[in-house]
């Protein structure tokens, strides 16, 4: 079985570019030449540079020892939260900005849900000069005002989406209709592993840096590249497309995905999307999708904004339906526990998206002797309005 | 023959008017389009609402969003086109997104767009080779035209491999933008429009996107087919309701 895109554009079923004739040129451009500029030492030595001089890589692959003594197995931490910007999200950034200045575009274009991506695309934006317009849902504005009042001091504009749910799906649906009315000078920057094709392969690439890491970490500290499992929450997917990259085609990785349950699955109130989507057409690219019997798509719900999002990237739906990962849905309460949790445990205070993945443990029971890697794809210095209400702090 | 194809070979300007279906009410549908036939429109394009209209602006968006609102669905629109034929005879198209027609079938959306006289769609979100590959067949099969877009940054190459798949006629889309989004008609267009005059494509081309009065109804049609207007007549369905479409109509065309 593959796992990575084929030549069409597609992992099994799902991906492609479903995109209006106005798009193409763009989209055409960028698949024609993404793996191309990818793959020129000039570009690489740039990338890879900038990783480790701006973003500060290799991120650290932490043994989380106290959480590990409490579920009684060994817990490494892949600490995405030490990045510059505080994410996952900038090594994306990095790569699609520098691919865009080869591609001779002069003008930023990006959505947002957490603020995360925002930041992280007016940071690369900032850094080389490039005018940068950032979408946010009108809802996630006003829940992510940190991230909004960064993206402001970076100089760039934030454009409220006052569609829809006005939130992230909304936020990328401004996105596009900008690309569309500027086709000439714009780059698109995807914030996740989603989107017509080449984005999410191109950001899965980017993203890969970090299942590139954990190999050489784990092997230096257990003696093997390979463990047990690998665990990242999924908005859109990226950081968990980046976690799993170089493991997809080992079979004795477990793979493990946790999606955002909102107020339960079956609440109504939720954006657990394998479980409550069926096959769609969402942004550009065929995949799981939470959306009405007459295929409107529906508003998720959860507490993160970061993975309040109703589809999922297309490698991800391959994976559920080749059952090659397994997938589990951790609620807001079980989520801003695990992120209290780790804070208390750790030392260490996560976004509430990557405590997501932290619930794994609610869900799953591990071996002592199993090696489970967790991507904390980020920090929560953002959230702390939201941890401070919940728990009265 | 199909209805469009009959209708491209009259000698004159053709009027395309586009409107959301279940907007400004629900049931709207039928008396909107009996109304624009009786006022000499050429064909009429209807949208299906689409929560997530990505190549509309806000004037479309809005009323698909009060459309699906009022609780329009696939099956009601269908059901309430069951009789359309008995009363209207010009071409009818239906304009709307991929994801609900892959929700009701393909196959069973086309063959329901069969048995009701549809004669052509429209899905910009489908894109070339995804209908060839897949969908051709089925079109072709229950008689339907599928409708491409170019846009003036579409390139020579690709433009020729839209028209030898097209079978009717393509839709010009007048400059770089979502729907309503156009202030007007200058230099690029008529650099634009002079190009594809000249490559004496097989299908003639029906300009869409900022036409809104008699004037850029004029520019749009020098050298083209036709035009559609979509976000100025819903602009008109906001203010007056259903009732005057003889005024609209007579405001692009006197
Ligand atoms: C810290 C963090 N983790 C995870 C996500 C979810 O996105 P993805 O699934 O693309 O990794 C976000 C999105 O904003 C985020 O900020």
């Amino acid at each position: 079985m593959n796992y990575n895109v084929d030549e069409r554009g597609y992992y099994g079923d799902f991906g492609g570019a479903f995109i209006p004739e106005m798009l193409y040129p763009n989209v055409e451009n960028l698949r024609q030449n993404y793996l191309k500029i990818m793959a020129e030492p000039s570009f690489k030595e740039e990338f890879d540079q900038l990783l480790k001089d701006y973003v500060g890589r290799p991120s650290p692959l932490y043994l989380a020892k106290r959480l590990s003594k409490k579920y009684n197995t060994k817990v490494y931490l892949k600490r995405e939260d030490l990045n510059h910007t505080g994410a996952h999200k900038v090594n994306n950034t990095i790569g699609q900005i520098l691919m865009a200045k080869r591609l001779g575009k002069k003008r930023i274009i990006a959505e947002t849900g957490a603020g995360q991506h925002g930041v992280a695309t007016a940071t690369v934006c900032a850094l080389m000069g490039i005018e940068c317009i950032v979408y946010m849902g009108e809802i996630d504005i006003a829940r992510q005002a940190p991230n909004v009042a960064r993206m402001k001091m970076l100089g760039a504009e934030v454009r409220p989406a006052l569609s829809g749910s006005r939130t992230l799906k909304d936020a990328t649906n401004e996105a596009i209709r900008d690309w569309i009315n500027n086709p000439v000078d714009t780059h698109y920057i995807i914030g996740s592993a989603i989107g017509p094709h080449p984005y999410p392969d191109m950001v899965t690439r980017f993203q890969s840096v970090i299942s590139e890491e954990i190999k050489w970490q784990l092997k230096e500290k257990e003696g093997k590249e390979n463990p047990d499992y690998v665990i990242a929450c999924i908005g859109g997917g990226s950081n968990a497309a980046g976690t799993y990259y170089h493991f997809l085609h080992e079979e004795e990785v477990g793979i493990i995905a946790v999606e955002a349950a909102g107020k339960g699955v079956h609440s109504g109130e939720s954006a657990a999307t394998s479980a409550l989507g069926k096959e769609g057409v969402i942004h550009g690219c065929k995949t799981l999708l939470m959306q009405t019997k007459d295929g409107q798509i529906t508003e998720p719900y959860s507490i993160s904004a970061g993975l309040d999002y109703p589809g999922v990237g297309p490698m991800h739906s391959h994976l559920y339906k080749t059952k090659r990962a397994e997938f589990y849905s951790a609620t807001d309460d079980e989520a801003m526990q695990a992120g209290l949790e780790l804070t208390k445990l750790e030392g260490i205070i996560p976004a509430i998206e990557s405590s997501h993945a932290l619930a794994i443990f609610k869900h799953k029971a591990f071996k002592p002797e199993d090696v489970v890697v967790i991507c904390l794809s980020g920090r929560g210095d953002k959230d702390l309005d939201n941890y401070i209400k919940y728990f009265n702090l | 023959m199909n209805r469009i194809k009959q209708k491209l070979q009259e000698d004159k300007k053709l009027l395309s008017i586009y409107f959301s279906a279940g907007f400004p009410s629900l049931n709207d549908t039928v008396t909107i389009i009996q109304d624009l036939e009786k006022n000499d429109v050429d064909f009429i394009e209807i949208g299906l609402p689409f929560s997530d209209p990505l190549a509309d602006g806000p004037t479309i968006q809005e009323s698909s969003t009060i459309a699906l609102k009022n609780g329009m669905t696939t099956e009601i629109l269908f059901d309430q086109l069951k009789d359309i034929r008995k009363t209207v005879t010009i071409p009818l198209i239906i304009m709307g997104y991929f994801n609900p027609m892959l929700q009701y079938g393909v196959e069973d959306f086309c063959a329901k767009c069969a048995e009701i006289g549809i004669d052509g769609l429209i899905i910009p979100d489908l894109p070339l080779d995804v209908y060839e590959r897949d969908y051709k067949a089925i079109f072709e099969k229950h008689g339907l035209v599928n409708i491409f877009l170019i846009t003036p940054q579409t390139g020579d190459a690709r433009i020729q491999q839209i028209d030898a798949a097209s079978d009717g006629f393509i839709y010009m889309v007048s400059s770089a933008g979502v729907t309503g989004s156009q202030s007007g008609f200058g230099n690029t267009q008529e650099d634009y429009f002079s190009r594809i005059e000249n490559m004496k494509l097989k299908n003639p081309q029906i300009v869409g996107f900022g036409i809104k009065d008699a004037e850029t109804f004029t520019q749009a049609t020098k050298s083209t087919k036709g035009a559609i207007i979509g976000s100025a007549f819903i602009k008109h369905l906001h203010k007056e309701g259903v009732n005057g479409i003889a005024n609209f109509v007579k405001t692009i065309r006197y």
